[in-house]
């Protein structure tokens, strides 16, 4: 620190003599900057034609959240909140998030490392393969699933009668469909994360006699730590929303696979004042993470 | 290939470093053959683009070799003919890069415990180690503080620690001074002297800066295209260039011609009279100190006279740059006061005399 500052102020010291032009620089790009910066937003005033569209489409996404908070069963919220069947869909769909969102981690990371950093052939195509589920209409990825877990399928039937596990209609059923569709976007954060860290940090500790795998724990993951963090909430939100995969693979039993998507959906049927109170929670939880994201990761380069 | 590869110098009493470095790549390819005594310091000189940074990653490992071999202290690290290739992390080497990749997220303590860690060291011992070494480099008071809040000249001896904390038997420097301001950089220097000096193995710093190379290194070796065009001490190859990239660095006006007795011609018929005797080809050498300009062709006895026109001039500190164009191209040095007197601007007409006892002559 010491050095840093008497480095600079000498530095300043030997600029002076060199003319009026030195302490004059640093005053010029101040006073241009807010001058250009006027003037733009003088020049460039909004096109009407630009200007009702996207008016028109921020109501549109905006309106039907507000039609929630209006239509809201506010008087007796607390009634509808404090039922056990709520706080068992409630309970279900965060544990099964976070589960998803863990296997998703220690699964997707290595696979986001072996994107990025290796000449794995094929690995355009791997990629594609990885995205895929983002695009994938998630009762296909349900359907795909049970084809390939379920009692009669190809790893299932082997499961069932090797070991005797099960794993449609179960909990562990709800987080694998959950991991499925979520996964794809940590492993894309993450390769982003990892394509943005400098590589030469891992060269640099394989110089000290690191090996990658070191390498890659003690330097490369607190490097893109908040990449992965990114991934992880991301991930975690697409898993506490899936609907799709869920009930296809893992049906809609209470208590058990019901999580809070199918509970919102299977009260709209029945009782829409509490679907409309589920929903209330699952927009909080939503905001909550938005706010999350925004404030500790997105914001940061 | 011959593996029975001798440097051009004499021979050394014993080789810590031996190895000829060849890298084949699309549009460029290393042939380098490189050997060092323990403790010697050689810096690998050239212009960008000469393979200096290839040479070092070859070196470190992190680069494999497509020919030639390396052995250091004896065992041998690469020999792609044999298919031995040790990995970066299991050679005994330390490199100090360019811009020091010290990981921003470690204390400076811990980016130079980091080595002795994955030596298999425990934390506490890895750490007193760390300790000792900042004290060493007199920043004993920067123990926690992160790499980016580190001034350049600290974060430069962090990133010298960090290498030498592993105890290398080959210690590589990347322009380990080329991050720095102009001041901090002298300090740097002369620490960093201090340290290569009581370093016992070999170092190997590239730069591409003539001064850090003949303050630091025992030997130079200039490369050029990927290949050696000199090597030899500092003050050897400061007198003896042998190539215009070195004349200019070390700034001395080089011509290449042949010499019969004290007359060397250069291709274009001009003569250059010496006073040193050579036969066949040499090279001949002036500083442009020793160049003198008139505005009227002298009447004096100086062999060596040459009409030339003035086709620049530039101020360093307290001299004026003349550049010159005409039989003999040349730079020559003079006092601001002289080119006033001589009222000498771009496209006038002089005649540059050089007495042949400055010029300095010897074979090519």
């Amino acid at each position: 620190m010491n050095d840093r500052t008497t480095a600079g102020s000498g530095k300043s010291d030997a600029a002076g003599p060199t003319g009026p032009a030195g302490p004059a620089d640093p005053a010029g790009p101040a006073q241009a900057l807010p001058r250009r910066r006027r003037r733009r937003s003088r020049t460039h005033r909004v096109p009407v034609t630009l200007l009702l569209p996207a008016l028109l489409g921020l109501a549109f996404l905006i309106l039907p959240l507000v039609g929630l908070l209006v239509r809201a069963p506010w008087s007796g919220l607390s009634e509808q909140l404090t039922s056990t069947a709520v706080w068992e869909a409630l309970r279900l769909s965060l544990i099964s998030a976070t589960a998803a969102t863990a296997v998703s981690l220690v699964l997707g990371v290595p696979l986001a490392w072996l994107l990025a950093r290796t000449e794995l052939p094929g690995r355009r195509v791997i990629r594609a393969l990885v995205t895929l589920p983002l695009v994938l209409p998630p009762v296909v990825g349900g359907v795909a699933l049970l084809l390939v877990l379920g009692r009669r399928g190809i790893v299932g039937s082997w499961l069932d009668s090797a070991f005797g596990i099960t794993l449609p209609f179960t909990t562990t059923g709800v987080v694998i469909a959950e991991a499925f569709v979520a996964m794809p976007f940590l492993v894309i954060s993450v390769e982003g994360a990892l394509r943005a860290a400098d590589p030469r940090y891992e060269e640099a500790a394989a110089t000290l006699g690191a090996s990658r795998l070191t390498a890659f724990r003690r330097v490369t993951l607190p490097l893109i730590a908040p990449g992965i963090a990114a991934g992880a909430v991301l991930a975690w939100a697409r898993a506490l929303g899936e609907f799709g995969a869920t009930i296809t693979f893992a049906g809609n039993f209470p208590g058990r696979t019901q999580t809070m998507p199918l509970a919102v959906y299977l009260a709209m049927e029945s009782d829409p004042q509490a679907a409309i109170a589920l929903s209330l929670v699952l927009l909080v939880v939503s905001v909550a993470v938005l706010a999350g994201l925004r404030d500790r990761w997105l914001s940061t380069p | 290939m011959s593996t029975e590869h001798l440097p051009s110098t004499e021979r050394l009493p014993s080789t810590a470093l031996d190895a000829r470095l060849r890298v084949d790549r699309a549009a460029f390819t290393l042939d380098l053959a490189l050997t060092a005594a323990p403790g010697e310091v050689i810096a690998l000189l050239g212009p960008n683009g000469a393979g200096k940074s290839t040479a070092l990653r070859a070196l470190a490992g992190l680069l494999p070799l497509t020919g030639g071999h390396l052995r250091l202290d004896g065992r041998l690290l690469e020999d792609p003919a044999e298919r031995v290739h040790t990995p970066a992390e299991e050679r005994p080497v330390g490199v100090v890069f360019q811009d020091y990749l010290l990981f921003p997220h470690l204390s400076a303590l811990d980016n130079i415990a980091f080595g002795p860690r994955c030596q298999g060291r425990s934390k506490r011992a890895a750490r007193a180690e760390a300790a000792d070494w900042l004290e060493r480099m007199g920043l004993a008071d920067h123990a926690s503080v992160r790499p980016g809040r580190l001034s350049g000249g600290q974060a430069q001896r962090v990133a010298l620690a960090r290498a030498l904390a592993v105890r290398p038997r080959l210690l590589l420097l990347d322009e380990p001074l080329a991050a720095l301001d102009a001041r901090t950089r002298l300090d740097v220097r002369a620490r960093l002297r201090r340290h290569l000096a009581e370093f016992e193995a070999v170092a190997v710093l590239v730069t591409h800066d003539p001064l850090d190379a003949m303050v630091l290194a025992d030997r130079l070796v200039v490369i050029e295209h990927g290949q050696e065009v000199q090597s030899g001490s500092p003050a050897e190859v400061a007198r003896r260039p042998r190539t215009d990239y070195i004349a200019r660095l070390v700034g001395l006006n080089l011509y290449q011609g042949r010499s019969e007795g004290t007359r060397v011609t250069l291709p274009d018929g001009t003569v250059v009279a010496t006073t040193e005797e050579v036969d066949g080809p040499a090279f001949v050498a002036f500083p442009p100190s020793a160049v003198t300009l008139h505005r009227e062709r002298p009447q004096s006895s100086a062999r060596n006279l040459w009409k030339a026109e003035v086709i620049g001039l530039d101020l360093h500190a307290d001299r004026v740059r003349a550049d010159l164009a005409g039989d003999l191209p040349m730079a020559a040095d003079l006092t601001p006061a002289a080119v006033a007197e001589l009222e000498l601007a771009p496209g006038v007409t002089v005649w540059a005399s050089v007495k042949a006892t400055q010029t300095h002559a010897y074979p090519a």
